[in-house]
């Protein structure tokens, strides 16, 4: 239970047995990591933390190598330098233990269009080993928790954008990992459906526990109190809390910061008054 | 899930697990082929197209003698039925490929590959729910066929399926190898004209091997050496309850080689994932 009085998930995962302080053991770690494609590099030497029950936000515009990054964590490329581990599970040497605790939303919509909601979230707790009476009790709670236990039965199709990502984040939660991905999640939302999806994931923060990277464009989509990774042409241009960069780059927000350490503006995501 | 004293292997997942995953998978295979009513349709036509139309006409020019595993003479429409078993699995091991670009295309992909299992079993499940839709299909076709007095012995619609397991392994091998070679959905007409028409007609599907030998030795060693033949041959004994040995050794070669080149190419280090990300992401 939460402390308002919500229920939760049981953060009941294999055994993740961290081998020293759980607390010591960030939830994702990135070191030295570099990938090419071709002579093309698209990441050089990158490397950060993201600590258990926090909210990062990976900063960059558009082609700045988020999504390639997003591929390494969930080993859809391989890596070609550097490591990656989640939990203390490297990625390269033991992929499952890794991506069992590793919930993701990609930029681009993967859901089965043609499958009811139900269906998509039920394939999703089969491709994890979750067995069906169990895996329907869960896909139960989740729809409940995001508003969507009276479209059950609807195909995806039939849902509007906002509803389709929180089905997805339903989806990447299903198995209940302990650290979040969401790739651009509020790309082609409305205002409301964007602040929405990011209360909720906040919610899962300080509810769940859940580590969280959000990679973004979108300065207005970072707090004060969040991580930031400033993520530019492939290379980290600086990481810490949204204050100390601010105060670091002599800028007076995220954006005059971004501004400061790369030469052009993010966006904001909310319309021009 | 499962609980932990159950059995588990060395990435900590029970065989529970793994059935779990596997039928997810063919369940899933299994709505999709439901919810796109005209590839069923499709499926079947296209066979019966051959069986009512080509073979009628040709039965009159082209003479069937007894060869093995006929002990009488036979209708042309009966010597084809096997090879039009066989093209049903090719058709379906090609469309699997081809909704494996199209879920790669849309992301759908990402779904199975990020899944905690491990890689070359997500692939093998896939291989085995794209295999029952095309038994379903065959079977579907053998009964329209007992219609059209294409009836071999009882026993033979039992002893087919081991044989038709086998080559729907072997040709959704070949299309997830090849899918996996493929960049856009749209390049995919080039795997009818070079892989599906080449492999149905160099093969004995439709004519005895002994056929294309007097017309030419060379496309006779082409058809020889070619899996589909095999799958052909192999299909064609075991429908009448006999196993033809180079066949199956053939097929199950050409099984393995085509998994262990897909999974090789699925690698997350190498293959198709290795280039970039999917359309509009960076």
């Amino acid at each position: 239970m939460t402390a308002t009085g919500a229920p939760t998930f049981d953060p009941a995962p294999p055994d993740t047995s961290p081998r020293n302080d759980p607390a010591e053991i960030p939830a994702l770690s990135i070191g030295g990591v570099s990938h090419s494609y071709g002579t093309r590099r698209a990441l050089a030497d990158v490397s950060f933390a993201v600590a258990p029950a926090s909210f990062t936000a990976l900063l960059g515009l558009n082609g700045a190598g988020k999504s390639t990054l997003f591929a390494l964590v969930t080993r859809l490329f391989g890596i070609q330098a550097g490591r990656i581990s989640i939990f203390g599970h490297d990625i390269s040497l033991v992929p499952g233990e890794a991506l069992r605790l590793l919930g993701v939303v990609f930029q681009s919509r993967t859901l089965d269009l043609d499958l009811s909601v139900t269906q998509n979230l039920l394939y999703h707790a089969a491709l994890h080993g979750i067995a069906k009476r169990e895996a329907r009790m869960r896909s139960d709670e989740v729809l409940a928790r995001i508003g969507l236990a009276d479209r059950a039965g609807s195909k995806v199709r039939d849902l509007s954008g906002g509803q389709m990502r929180r089905l997805e984040i339903a989806r990447a939660l299903l198995h209940r990992p302990r650290l979040l991905l969401l790739d651009e999640a509020t790309v082609g939302l409305d205002i409301k459906a964007r602040a929405d999806i990011l209360g909720h994931v906040r919610q899962l923060v300080t509810e769940q526990g859940i580590g969280v990277l959000w990679a973004t464009h979108l300065f207005d989509e970072i707090m004060p109190g969040d991580d930031l990774v400033i993520l530019h042409q492939g290379q980290v241009l600086a990481h810490g809390e949204v204050a100390r960069i601010i105060a670091d780059t002599g800028g007076h927000d995220v954006n005059s910061a971004f501004m400061r350490l790369t030469g052009v503006a993010a966006e904001t995501g909310s319309p021009a008054p | 899930m499962s609980s932990t004293t159950v059995k588990q292997d060395r990435s900590g997942f029970s065989l529970a697990q793994y059935v779990t995953c596997l039928n997810g998978i063919v369940w899933r295979e299994a709505l999709r082929f439901v919810h796109q009513r005209e590839r069923f349709v499709s499926a079947l036509v296209r066979p019966l197209v051959w069986l009512f139309i080509f073979a009628a006409g040709f039965r009159q020019v082209l003479g069937i003698s007894i060869i093995p595993p006929y002990e009488t003479y036979i209708l042309y429409e009966v010597y084809i039925a096997p090879g039009l078993m066989a093209m049903i699995q090719l058709f379906n091991g090609m469309q699997s490929s081809l909704s494996m670009v199209y879920d790669r295309e849309m992301g759908n992909m990402r779904t199975l590959l990020v899944s905690p299992l491990p890689r070359w079993y997500l692939l093998f499940c896939k291989l085995v729910a794209g295999t029952a839709v095309s038994l379903l299909q065959v079977y579907a076709f053998l009964l329209i066929a007992w219609f059209w007095d294409i009836a071999p012995p009882p026993i033979g619609y039992l002893t087919v399926l081991p044989a038709l397991i086998l080559s729907g392994l072997m040709l959704g091998a070949l299309g997830m190898l090849i899918s996996s070679g493929i960049k856009q959905l749209e390049n995919f007409a080039g795997v009818m004209n070079f892989v599906i028409f080449p492999m149905f007609f160099a093969s004995s599907a439709l004519y005895p091997l002994w056929r294309v030998q007097e017309g030419s030795p060379l496309l006779y060693y082409v058809c020889l050496f070619n899996p589909f033949t095999h799958a052909v041959e192999l299909i064609r004994f075991a429908l009448y309850g006999q196993t033809n040995w180079i066949s199956l050794a053939v097929v199950s070669c050409c099984t393995a080689a085509f998994m262990i080149g897909a999974i090789y190419a699925y690698d997350p280090s190498r293959g198709l994932i290795r280039r970039g990300p999917a359309g509009g992401e960076t």
